[in-house]
């Protein structure tokens, strides 16, 4: 410690260290902490928080499971329901996120010359640059019922009646995988990016197919790569909260969409905060569960 | 034709389709902005029209949303530049033990849901609040404020990033070369580490700005009844009926790839002029080799 403030000087030291210790305590460490403590509180209107009725209480998540306890129902269908959809749901757009970005990464990474890879680059990142929620919107003029993908379908005559894409979640999976692809791509990217080629040479040398290339020689190769790739978007999703808003049908829910209700219009912060804390856990299980597949550490998924 | 020939066929193909997956939404809803009909669409086609444009300037909360997103973008970058220069550095400094710890914690805001993190923002400064018995007029319940903190935890590590990518090439024999010289370490600071670290802060606060001014996870939980342009979108486009909406899109992204595009030239300029002063170092020395040759 001593040799912090020797080389750094006084000023400077104390400097890095208020900054650091502000960002790591209280924006970082402690919030989290006390939003963990609050899903194991009732919810008391500030008044009585400190006094007898303030104790722990596993009530929050109780209800998330059991639904609350007068209900004819053994269990919170709805909410487990919304829940478990969302999580088969972020999995299946990572999947297909995956799917469509193995290739173009691939393609940017080894086949595409200086110039043109570079350019590649540039217009894959363009699109995300612009607003999430205008992203959204754009679906919604391609997937709505007098949209643009209804109109050809008409004049093509596949269909008669317009498909309410909407409603069927359609445009809510293609919107959320569209909205995380950056965040696929570039891992993946730079993990076959840095495969010496010669090594595909090689493969290929030795009559090797190109599906076993990829199988045998690339993806072991970008095994990390694929790991965080899939993490990212998984978490993005499971978290996405403005795509549902915009894209879910009316009857169907994400996750975060119940959270965001305790907050607002249930106005029962201690449950929602209780919610927030399974969303998390359930994350963190995914990237434990990604971790022992690919047989990699934190950080490299988190490079 | 041979097989290669027809896979080199389907590849090409399929990165057209991939690029057209990515700008047709984009295209789509520029064209909506210039559609004559009052709902966003683009067929059938009714003529076109500016008129939406005006309409947007006629919205006065869509106003007051611009506004606050740019003083919150404004503090987040006040806010999230200097934690993430200090946070960089700590890291280079950090005993080795300690900076596997260190590094999860601190990257950990980028992982985490952004939701959660304003959820966890907000309850832990409404604890606060109470706590310190302060009255609802007071900074613990501003939503102005909570969102400038929220916002900041995450961009925070995003600037420490960038931070820790250029110091990992900082020749650390120039500071002590200047502590030598009989500089202080507020000098070193200011006049060495500042200066060579100068395109990693302006990365940083463009960075940091941009991605303030477009959160909606976290703000939407910590804003409270205030309102920031993306929750009035948001409100808007569930709404989802004004064609002025399809409008704004048609203005954000004109000047984001206007943006977009400087950005990346003033990157490839700087790593170019990186590459010329390595080129010139090179020379010199080689010169200097060959000058010292015939005096060995």
């Amino acid at each position: 410690m001593t040799g912090f403030f020797q080389r750094n000087g006084i000023a400077i030291s104390t400097y890095l260290i208020l900054a650091v210790v502000f960002w790591v305590v209280l924006m970082i460490v402690l919030p989290q902490a006390y939003m963990l403590d609050f899903s194991f509180r009732n919810n008391l209107p500030p008044a009585k928080i400190g006094g007898p009725e303030d104790v722990y209480t596993l009530s929050n998540y109780r209800y998330l499971v059991f639904g609350s306890p007068g209900s004819a129902d053994a269990f919170n269908y709805l909410h487990l329901q919304v829940f478990l959809r969302t999580i088969i749901a972020s999995i299946f757009v990572t999947l297909i996120d995956f799917a469509l970005c193995y290739p173009i990464a691939y393609y940017i990474a080894q086949v595409a010359k200086g110039g043109f890879a570079r350019s590649m680059i540039l217009l894959l990142i363009l699109p995300f640059w612009v607003n999430e929620i205008l992203r959204a919107f754009s679906f919604r003029i391609l997937f709505g019922t007098s949209g643009v993908i209804n109109a050809v379908l008409q004049s093509l005559g596949i269909v008669d009646q317009p498909i309410d894409f909407l409603r069927a979640d359609v445009a809510l999976y293609a919107g959320l995988s569209y909205a995380y692809i950056l965040l696929m791509v570039f891992p993946l990217y730079n993990a076959i990016e840095s495969l010496d080629h010669n090594q595909i040479e090689a493969a290929r040398d030795l009559g090797s197919p190109w599906w076993r290339i990829h199988w045998r020689v690339v993806m072991p190769h970008a095994k990390p790569g694929i790991a965080s790739g899939c993490t990212l978007v998984f978490m993005l999703s499971a978290g996405a909260l403005a795509a549902p808003q915009i894209l879910g049908g009316p009857s169907s829910l994400w996750f975060t969409q119940i959270i965001y209700r305790w907050f607002n219009t249930g106005g029962n912060w201690p449950q929602g905060a209780a919610y927030a804390i399974v969303l998390l856990l359930a994350c963190l299980v995914f990237v434990l569960a990604v971790m022992r597949l690919f047989k990699i550490s934190l950080g490299e998924i988190a490079r | 034709m041979s097989s290669q020939a027809i896979r080199k066929l389907l590849v090409s193909f399929y990165i057209v389709l991939f690029f057209l997956y990515l700008f047709t939404p984009l295209i789509m809803m520029g064209m909506a902005a210039f559609n004559d009909v009052e709902f966003p669409q683009v067929v059938p086609w009714a003529g076109f029209t500016l008129r939406w444009f005006p309409a947007l300037f006629a919205d006065a909360l869509m106003m007051e949303g611009i506004v606050n997103s740019i003083w919150i973008g404004i503090g987040v970058m006040a806010l999230s530049v200097p934690i993430g220069l200090a946070a960089a550095i700590v890291m280079t400094q950090v005993h080795q033990r300690l900076q596997t710890l260190y590094y999860t914690i601190v990257v950990s805001p980028v992982l985490m849901p952004g939701v959660i993190l304003g959820i966890s923002t907000l309850v832990f400064w409404d604890r606060l609040g109470t706590f310190m018995d302060a009255d609802y007029e007071s900074f613990y319940y501003s939503g102005m404020f909570l969102t400038i903190i929220g916002q900041s935890t995450f961009i925070s590590a995003y600037t420490m990033l960038i931070f820790l990518a250029r110091l990992q090439r900082f020749d650390r024999t120039q500071e002590e070369a200047a502590l030598d010289l009989g500089a202080s370490h507020v000098q070193v600071f200011w006049k060495v580490l500042i200066p060579f670290l100068r395109p990693a802060i302006f990365s940083a606060m463009g960075l940091a700005f941009l991605t303030s001014f477009e959160n909606y996870n976290t703000t939407v939980f910590t804003i409270q009844a205030e309102s920031t342009l993306t929750t009035v979108l948001a409100g808007k486009v569930r709404m989802g009926t004004q064609p002025d909406l399809a409008a704004l899109a048609v203005l954000i992204i004109g000047v984001t790839l206007v943006s977009a595009v400087a950005i990346e030239i003033a990157q490839r300029r700087e790593q170019r002029r990186e590459l010329a002063a390595k080129a010139e170092a090179a020379r010199a020395e080689r010169t200097m080799q060959a000058a010292a040759q015939p005096a060995q």
